[in-house]
């Protein structure tokens, strides 16, 4: 099923545009990577999704850009946003404890019941990989986790409140090699149950964890296919010159 | 040649900064000094705990507990009023309100802090005082109340304007953290912007009443000036601050009266001073 339908996305931000003529169709239950160099538009991309750049004073749209078969403009921001949930690159704990970081979002969205909220919790800190390091000590301050831990803790919250599709905004950026090793362990798992699109400025991690690979280029689409495919014949000689760190 | 200039620029830049904590310290002695020598006449518990203020008469009285009084409702009903609208006005300008706007209410809430205090007391006078009588039927509108809220136009742009600046130094991706979960505008204001940055919110309102308690002529222009313990917020108080200036011009040098006057100067020093250390303690704590 397609989950995302963009069709000739056009965005500015004031007078710069960051995206041209992009058409991409979202399957749900994939891990769609976006790959490309800084300023391609792969991240102005990603804030379509969920809105974000709605925040963005200047921000323009044309074209056409769909959720679940509904017109994203339409969907009341808050509904979309929880039901597209993010992940950003530097991990953001809110200043409590990793308890209530998680159980924030849930109570946000009217959650009251007490036993209700820390089953979420527990579950949510499972589902990413971080129940087992932090079970004991649930009350303490998120600061006091590892960047790797803070990380995972901010996929927990993500997935608290239950999202259908979670976007990644290059996640593991600043994350050693084995705290990005788990995280990209939690998003294969996550894939039976949710949407993933993942940016990332590492080339290899599309490689390891993507269905299909997008290749952003000054705002342009210029590839789209299966990850083998993008990895072992691209068809576009721009897509084989950035994989092979022609530039970028 | 250019050593020796650098030299002595040096020494005047280190005189001139010098200069500025002498300046405090030599004040800070007088003030011990002169104030201190009240208490020849009066035992420091009758001093703040008495509940007269007759220091011209015969044998003087010198308690200075209607004062304090005085002071503390002032400056309380002034933060009841300033505090909410104040941060009230920061969240709207830092998080709602349109650049435009923005620009407007900034200038406009600067030039209220310009607007100097005895022009804000002779308003206050023509317009609230008036008003204050007859809307709670009084013999006089010269009350604690009327002090209160012209104090509260005082404080304002003092709470606005750093609360502003602490709300806007809240690292933005928090914000977009919160809008990422779906939170609305206002759970984000209210859940992660405000609490974030309560330290300089919380620094901005000590401020903001550190300038109340210190403020003298626009209080003893309308608020009666009655030295007796305040049985409500609509009667006349006498605040520290006025009831020094009032007084004085006509105290005798070296008589206990004058002492006594400096003796309250010591009092709200040492207020003032809790306040300030107390606002720079929450302000650094941000950093």
């Amino acid at each position: 099923m397609v989950i995302f339908n963009a069709k000739n996305l056009n965005i500015w931000f004031g007078q710069i545009q960051a995206l041209r003529n992009v058409s991409i169709e979202i399957e749900s239950n994939e891990i769609l990577s976006i790959i490309g160099p800084s300023n391609s538009g792969k991240t102005s991309f990603l804030r379509m999704l969920n809105r974000l750049n709605d925040l963005n004073p200047g921000f323009k749209m044309s074209g056409w850009l769909e959720f679940a078969k509904e017109d994203i403009r339409k969907i009341d921001i808050e509904s979309l946003r929880k039901r597209v949930g993010m992940v950003f690159a530097l991990p953001l704990p809110l200043p409590l404890s990793i308890f209530d970081n998680i159980a924030y979002g849930v109570k946000m969205h009217g959650e009251r019941n007490r036993r209700k909220i820390s089953s979420i919790v527990e579950h949510s800190l499972k589902q990413a990989y971080l129940w087992d390091e932090v079970k004991d000590r649930l009350g303490v301050s998120a600061f006091k986790l590892s960047g790797g831990q803070q990380q995972r803790l901010c996929i927990a919250r993500t997935l608290a409140v239950n999202p259908e599709v979670i976007l990644f905004d290059e996640p593991c950026s600043g994350l050693d090699p084995i705290s990005t090793a788990k995280v990209e362990e939690a998003m294969l798992k996550l894939k039976k149950d949710y949407t993933i699109v993942l940016v990332t400025n590492n080339v290899k991690q599309a490689a390891r964890v993507g269905d299909r690979t997008a290749f952003f280029l000054s705002g342009e689409l210029v590839e789209l296919d299966r990850t083998e495919k993008i990895f072992t014949a691209p068809r576009d000689q721009r897509t084989d010159g950035y994989i092979r760190g022609k530039f970028g | 040649m250019r050593k020796f200039k650098e030299f002595l620029i040096e020494k005047l830049i280190f005189i001139c900064g010098l200069a500025s904590i002498f300046f405090v310290i030599l004040i800070f002695l007088f003030l011990t000094k002169e104030g201190l020598a009240v208490f020849k006449y009066v035992n420091p518990v009758d001093f703040l705990m008495g509940k007269s203020w007759y220091p011209i008469s015969e044998p003087a009285q010198l308690g200075i507990l209607p004062l304090i009084f005085g002071s503390l409702i002032v400056t309380l009903g002034a933060a009841i009023i300033s505090i909410p609208i104040g941060i009230a006005c920061a969240v709207y300008i830092a998080e709602v309100a349109p650049s435009k706007i923005k620009e407007v209410l900034k200038s406009g809430i600067e030039l209220l802090a310009a607007i100097p205090s005895v022009v804000l007391g002779f308003i206050g006078m023509v317009t609230l005082v008036p008003w204050v009588k007859t809307v709670f039927h009084l013999p006089t509108g010269l009350t604690a109340l009327s002090g209160s809220i012209i104090l509260a136009f005082m404080a304002m742009p003092t709470i606005v304007s750093i609360a502003e600046d602490a709300l806007y130094s809240v690292p933005k991706s928090y914000k977009e953290g919160a809008f990422a979960l779906g939170a609305t505008h206002w759970q984000t204001i209210y859940r992660v912007l405000l609490p974030a940055a309560s330290s300089g919110i919380v620094a901005a309102v000590m401020l903001g009443i550190g300038r109340v308690i210190g403020e003298t002529m626009a209080v003893m222009m309308i608020t009666g000036n009655a030295a007796v313990i305040p049985q409500s917020i609509l009667v006349p108080v006498r605040t520290l601050t006025a009831t020094i200036a009032a007084e004085m011009g006509e105290a005798v040098v070296g008589s206990e009266h004058y002492f006594a006057l400096f003796a309250i100067g010591i009092v709200l020093f040492i207020m003032s001073f809790i306040i300030n250390v107390t606002a720079d303690l929450f302000l650094h704590k941000r950093h």
